[in-house]
């Protein structure tokens, strides 16, 4: 593990934390629904990211399991979601 | 340490680049005024910052030699499911807003405009 790898996984990691506040604030904020659910869509996405550059950070291969697992029911969460703003009802 | 230098270069390149992406990506969904103006920014930006992050991890462990077909798996997954959520999302939310579409053109008797 060098140095430029650890430096760089520092920055991004703080920089994804900063965007994951960001989304932290429309889904506290959102005027809508459907802003909540695209900010949850966002901070889902941005926690995967995040979790890889741990796992580079950390030389730890584990992480990228979790990182499947979170994109597989994330988009499942938000299909749920968007289906029951369509419908108002997820099982038909 | 048997990786080149550029290789880490690289890496780190594409990590911070990356999450650069994502960085604007996010403060566009909180910047933005307007829900369409709003999907702009993590449907596109955020995607392909997180395609960064994943394909810095693919590189890191393909050059120590451990694998790195999970981070492809990953990256291929989320390129085919973020389209189709976003979609999904525009579909509910221009469905529940029925009234604030622009009216349609008059009709002029020659069918579609």
């Amino acid at each position: 593990m060098s140095v430029v790898i650890q430096t760089g996984a520092d920055i991004a990691l703080a920089m994804l934390a900063l965007a994951m506040l960001l989304c932290l604030f429309r889904l506290l904020r959102g005027p809508s629904m459907a802003d909540r659910v695209l900010a949850l869509d966002t901070l889902y996405i941005n926690s995967l990211a995040g979790l890889m550059v741990a796992g580079v950070r950390l030389d730890d291969p584990t992480f990228f399991d979790a990182a499947i697992v979170i994109g597989l029911l994330g988009f499942i969460g938000t299909v749920a979601f968007a289906k029951y703003l369509l419908r108002g009802d997820i099982i038909e | 340490m048997n990786s080149a230098a550029w290789v880490d270069w690289i890496v780190a390149a594409l990590m911070v680049g990356g999450a650069a992406f994502a960085l604007v990506g996010s403060y566009g969904l909180a910047k933005l005024s307007d829900f369409y103006k709003r999907l702009h920014g993590p449907t596109k930006a955020t995607t392909l910052g997180v395609g960064g992050v994943l394909l810095a991890a693919c590189v890191f462990f393909i050059s120590a030699g451990r694998g790195g077909t999970e981070q492809i798996l990953v990256a291929l997954f989320l390129f085919i499911t973020a389209p189709v959520s976003a979609h999904l999302l525009v579909k509910a939310v221009l469905s529940l807003n029925a009234a604030d579409r622009p009216p349609q053109p008059p009709d002029d008797g020659q069918g579609r405009p």
